[in-house]
Order: C-alpha cells, then sequence, then structure tokens
C-alpha cells in the first residue's frame, strides 16, 4: 500500500532497503518484502508504469559505501527514465509485451 | 437375452472374436466411413464408431454405425456419458436399436479438456457404469430411467472398456467386477504394451471369476514409429509403453519402424491368445486402418468364422 | 468460504472508463479472507486506479467503502446515504455482493471487479482450492469426506476412471484424482470393502443448479 500510494503521489522512483537475505532481524520479513514489491511491480506493469521505478534492494545497515552506490544507481536509473507517467499524465510509458506474448 | 449381434454369436460359439474401430471424419462426408469399412470388410466381426474420442468432433457415432450397417457390417455404438444427459442418452438408445445396431460400448469420455473444444460444457449426467445399467434396465426390464414402461425393448448387446494399466492397481480387477455387476457383457482393454502387466491383471480377473461373466478381447494397436510410442507412452492418459517396446523400435532403421510395429502387435495378439480369460481381440489402428487385415492375417485370426 | 480473484486491472479500467466518481465497496468476509476484496484490497485498487487515471491525465473520485458483509440488505444499506452522489459502485465482494448493490441501488451501475470462482478453502497462506459445488444432495458420509462431484474431474460416482495415473487426474498432473483419495480414505477407515463394492446409483441432480436460482425459506425464522 505504501509503495503503490508513493506512486499515485507522484514519485517518480521508489527502492526498497531490506537486510541481506537470510540476515532479517525479523527472520523472513526481507523474503516477504521482496515478494510484495514483485506483486506492486506488475501491477506498475499493468498500468503502463515501467517497473523498474520500483526496486529492492538487500544490504546490511553497517555497509554505508553499498548505501551510497544503491543510492547513485537508483537516481540514474530514474533520471533516464525521465519523470513518472503519473505527473506527466501523457499515458502508458509501459507495454507488457511479454505478457501479451503469454496470453496468446 | 439375445441380441441380433454377431459378436454375441461368436464369443457364444467359443470362438476367438476380432472386432477393430472406424474414427470417422470431421467433416460430413460419409465415404470416409465407406472407405475404412471396405479396409475392414471380411477382417472382423463387428467394428467401433468411436464417440468424439479425445473430445474432438467427429461425425457422430450413431449416424457412421448406420453407413457400416448399410454396408454389411455390425456396427458397435460407442458412447460416452460426457456430452449427453440421461434424456439424450436413453433416447439414443432407442434410436440405435431401432436402427438394427446391435452393440453398444459405454464409455465415460475424455475429459473435453483433451479435445478442440475445451471452453465446452460437459454434463456426465450419469457415469459408465451407470449408463450400462441403463442400457440393462431399458432392455431387460423394459423400463426408462423413471421406471416408466418404454413400449419397445431396445435389444443390445453391452460392452464397456477396462484399462489394466491405470491407477491404482489394486482396484482394477476390482472396478470390471462392478462393471460386470451393472451388466456389462463385454469387455475391450486398453491397448497392451506392457504384457506382464496385462497377465497380472487377467489373473485377478479370472482369480474372481469375471472371465465367465464377461467375454474380455484384449486390445492392441500397433506403432507406426518412435514418435507414436513416445506420444502414446508420455501424452495418452492411462497408457503403459514400456522402455523396451520403445528401444525395439529404435533398433531398426526408420523405414522399418513401422513393420517392427507390426510384427510386435501380432506377437502381442499370439501372447494375449494363450492366457486364459481373453476370448477375443480388439484392434485399434488409428488412422492405419489399412493395417488391420496385415495383422489379423499375420495373427492367423483369417477367415473369420461363419454364424 | 467463497473464493474469487481480482479481474485483470485492464479489465476493471475499462468497466470504469466512463465515470469519474465511484464507490468501491469491498466486503469483510470471504473475499478478505482469500485477499481479494477486503479494507487492503480496496485501498490498493483505489490507489491502483487513481494512479493509472493520473498516467492519462484524467481524474478519478473514489470513495472507499469495506462493509461487513455485501450479501445482507442491512449492511448494504450502509451506503445508502452518499451511494446517489456517485456514478457507479464498484463491487469487489464475490458475485453476491454485486447483485446484492445492483438490486439496492437501482439507479447505479453496479459493476464487478472480481471474478468469483467456487467455494473452498485455503490449503495454505496464499492457496486457496476448491471444494463443495453446492450439488444439494451431500453424499460425504459414504465417500470418507470426499466429494466425487467436485474432486473428480468429469463427477464420476463408480470412479476412478482409467485416466488416473500415479494418483493424479488425466485432466491436469496438478490434481489429485479425486477416487484415488477416496479409495485411500475408505482404506483408512476401513470402510472400503462396504463402499466401494457396491454400485453407486445415478444421482439426482435436480437440487443442484440449473432450475433457477434455488431459495430456501425457514419458517420458523421469518419476521
Amino acid at each position: 500500500m505504501h509503495l503503490m500510494k508513493a506512486f499515485e503521489e507522484g514519485m517518480d522512483g521508489v527502492y526498497v532497503a531490506g537486510c541481506l537475505e537470510g540476515e532479517c532481524h525479523f527472520l523472513r520479513g526481507n523474503l516477504r518484502a521482496k515478494k510484495r514489491v514483485g506483486h506492486v511491480q506488475g501491477i506498475l506493469a499493468a498500468l503502463g508504469i515501467n517497473p523498474e521505478r520500483l526496486q529492492m534492494y538487500n544490504l546490511s545497515a553497517a555497509m554505508g559505501g553499498r548505501f551510497a552506490q544503491i543510492a547513485r544507481e537508483m537516481t540514474e536509473r530514474v533520471r533516464a527514465l525521465g519523470p513518472s507517467p503519473v505527473t506527466t499524465g501523457k499515458g502508458r510509458e509501459f507495454v507488457e509485451e511479454e505478457q501479451e506474448e503469454k496470453g496468446q | 437375452m439375445k441380441t441380433g449381434s454377431r459378436l454375441e454369436k461368436v464369443l457364444e460359439k467359443g470362438q476367438f472374436a476380432v472386432t477393430s474401430e472406424c474414427g470417422p471424419p470431421r467433416g460430413a462426408d460419409p465415404d470416409v466411413i465407406r472407405e475404412k469399412g471396405a479396409l475392414l470388410k471380411g477382417v472382423v466381426d463387428a467394428a467401433n464408431i468411436t464417440d468424439c474420442q479425445t473430445s474432438v468432433v467427429r461425425m457422430s457415432s450413431l449416424a457412421s454405425c448406420l453407413i457400416l450397417k448399410e454396408m454389411g457390417f455390425d456396427p458397435i455404438l460407442q458412447m460416452v456419458t460426457r456430452d449427453r444427459n440421461r434424456i439424450a442418452i436413453q433416447s439414443d438408445i432407442l434410436g440405435a436399436a431401432a436402427l438394427g445396431i446391435n452393440n453398444i460400448l459405454c464409455l465415460s469420455g475424455d475429459h473435453q479438456r483433451f479435445g478442440d473444444h475445451p471452453q465446452a460444457k460437459n454434463v456426465y449426467d450419469i457415469d459408465s457404469i451407470q449408463l450400462i445399467m441403463t442400457v440393462k434396465k431399458m432392455r431387460d426390464e423394459g423400463r426408462f430411467l423413471n421406471d416408466d414402461e418404454l413400449t419397445k425393448p431396445p435389444k443390445l448387446f453391452i460392452g464397456a472398456a477396462a484399462n489394466p494399466f491405470a491407477d491404482p492397481v489394486e482396484i482394477r480387477a476390482l472396478r470390471l467386477a462392478k462393471k460386470a455387476a451393472a451388466g456389462a457383457q463385454f469387455i475391450q482393454t486398453q491397448c497392451i504394451f506392457n504384457l506382464e502387466r496385462f497377465g497380472q491383471w487377467m489373473r485377478e480377473v479370472v482369480d474372481r471369476g469375471l472371465h465367465e461373466k464377461v467375454a474380455i478381447l484384449a486390445g492392441v494397436t500397433p506403432l507406426k514409429s518412435v514418435g507414436m510410442g513416445k506420444y502414446m507412452k508420455n501424452l495418452v492418459p492411462g497408457m503403459d509403453v514400456p522402455d523396451q517396446v520403445i528401444e525395439r523400435l529404435k533398433g531398426v532403421p526408420k523405414e522399418k519402424q513401422s513393420e517392427e510395429g507390426i510384427k510386435f502387435c501380432i506377437e502381442t495378439i499370439e501372447q494375449v491368445r494363450e492366457m486364459e480369460g481373453v476370448r477375443g481381440v480388439h484392434i485399434m489402428a488409428i488412422e492405419w486402418e489399412e493395417k488391420v487385415r496385415e495383422i489379423a492375417e499375420g495373427a492367423g485370426l483369417l477367415p473369420r468364422p461363419k454364424v | 468460504m467463497i473464493v474469487a480473484e481480482a479481474k485483470p486491472i485492464e479489465e476493471v479500467l475499462a468497466m470504469i472508463d466512463r465515470y469519474d466518481k465511484i464507490i468501491l465497496a469491498g466486503c469483510k468476509e470471504c473475499v478478505a479472507v482469500c485477499a481479494a476484496g477486503g479494507e487492503k484490497e480496496v485501498q490498493l485498487l483505489a490507489s491502483a486506479l487513481r494512479t493509472a487515471r493520473k498516467t492519462a491525465g484524467r481524474e478519478l473520485e473514489i470513495r472507499e467503502v469495506t462493509l461487513e458483509r455485501q450479501c445482507d440488505p442491512e449492511y448494504v444499506e450502509g451506503i445508502r446515504g452518499f451511494a446517489g452522489d456517485y456514478q457507479a459502485i464498484l463491487s469487489i465482494a464475490c458475485g453476491v455482493g454485486v447483485q446484492y448493490m445492483a438490486e439496492h441501488y437501482k439507479t447505479i451501475p453496479a459493476l464487478p471487479g472480481l471474478n468469483t470462482l467456487f467455494m473452498g478453502g485455503s490449503l495454505e497462506q496464499g492457496v486457496w482450492s476448491e471444494r463443495c459445488q453446492g450439488c444439494g444432495t451431500c453424499i460425504l458420509h459414504l465417500t470418507g469426506g470426499i466429494c466425487p462431484v467436485t474432486r473428480c474431474a468429469k463427477s464420476l460416482f463408480n470412479g476412478p476412471c482409467g485416466g488416473s495415473a500415479h494418483g493424479k487426474c488425466e485432466v491436469d498432473k496438478e490434481i489429485e484424482c479425486g477416487w484415488q483419495l477416496i479409495i485411500d480414505r475408505l482404506k483408512e477407515l476401513g470402510e472400503f470393502e462396504a463402499r466401494y463394492t457396491e454400485l453407486f446409483p445415478i444421482k439426482d441432480w435436480s437440487t443442484s443448479r440449473d432450475g433457477g436460482q434455488r431459495t430456501i425459506t425457514r419458517e420458523d425464522l421469518k419476521q
């Protein structure tokens, strides 16, 4: 819900940071989060929003360098994609070609 | 109860019976049946017409049976319960008998998912065993399923299918017992490639004395190629094709594979003939009806006896 | 419970295309349990629909509401106060709920946001499976508690058919053969000899569907 709301409000990109797989403080919270991120990526794609705007990363709280790297990577990615179609209002930026083929 | 069935007469005389089948066309051309029929003249005691086998739409079994009858055959009407309810079933039974068709094979039918119209609603108002009960009730009691009297009972020799190779293994003979109790008089089995497993099933059947209640016709099918063998092994439900059989075909050059398949078929017939309780064969040469004569001849089944 | 699943979002968007102001009504019972139409699903779907509209440069106002049930008149009346302000009711309850909305709010189109599938239960979190088809004449005591109408693809009563292999149905290797299950259970209960050898009589389907909608009345409970 938080993820979906962020895009509804016009965010150009969202990334979720979770612990390294196998090291979750809440045991399996990071694995469940991964599935939910996947679910929302599917919804975004169906709405014509590039699902790459939503990403999940795994790292530990001590990995400051990695965090900075991720931040840069995400910024670059979103910059390249341009503003979210939610703010531009110009229609779909993404067509689910693979999905259409599978549907045949 | 004596019907006009030639198959019934052959079995009563203690002769080894031979049946085969014709698949009707996917169109309205009656000549397709006539051509297939012509290939079987003098080779079989009775011939099945399949009923939308594998749930693929084909010319109706009843209509095709009439065409075969006009050629002098004793047709076996195959009827599945997948597509028609008890009203249509009882109606078709009366129609078949009125047209002089003497034999009926009672089946549930392959699920519509396999066929060319998987979106169709299936019926399965009654199952195959209840269909046997229905024919028997109409014939022997002269009554419909609701117990109303019908005006002239249909005289039909009742058959059913048996699959010695399906699971669960331990109830397969028991299921045959149920079919016999319901009124089945002859059985055609699924085609046999695993002789050992078939032999085991026959022993169980004989132990229960079922071979005396129903006439068992062993099903055989000639393999045209390794490809066909693999297809049947992997994609046809309830089929047991042992690896040795496929290996045997692989062991000969491609052009010789069909010949080898026919040889194996003939050997199978010869072996099942030796088993106690087997009273005939049902040769299913799918889309290869021209080979049935060769197989019957090779197995020493011709000429057919006069009854 | 009744098990349903969300319609593809493109289909829903097409349904509401001509409307700018809709009610999105969820239900706290069955569809909440199978995560298709409960409060969480209302919020998520509303956000997704609004997002889609913004992407197309249009607006969409959604009144989000989740009712106790959509199959009781008292609860469905709960939106009477504001229903008239909206152009359509998108219901993500089961097919019953959608129809109750249509019957109660005759001038407002009721749209289905879900495809209602079957009566079933949870196998594990996230997995729901069919168990009952409402034939109206339950014989589970004769088949070890396993339904031949639902679990056998051909609804055989004297099964299994010749397509049963390794305990699986010929239709789909993921589906267990209902009759294999029944036989195994009857053996476990020591009822195999008694039940399986008998010929199961032909079923009376007249208590099942196909007779128009079935209605039951309890005179002792009517006001």
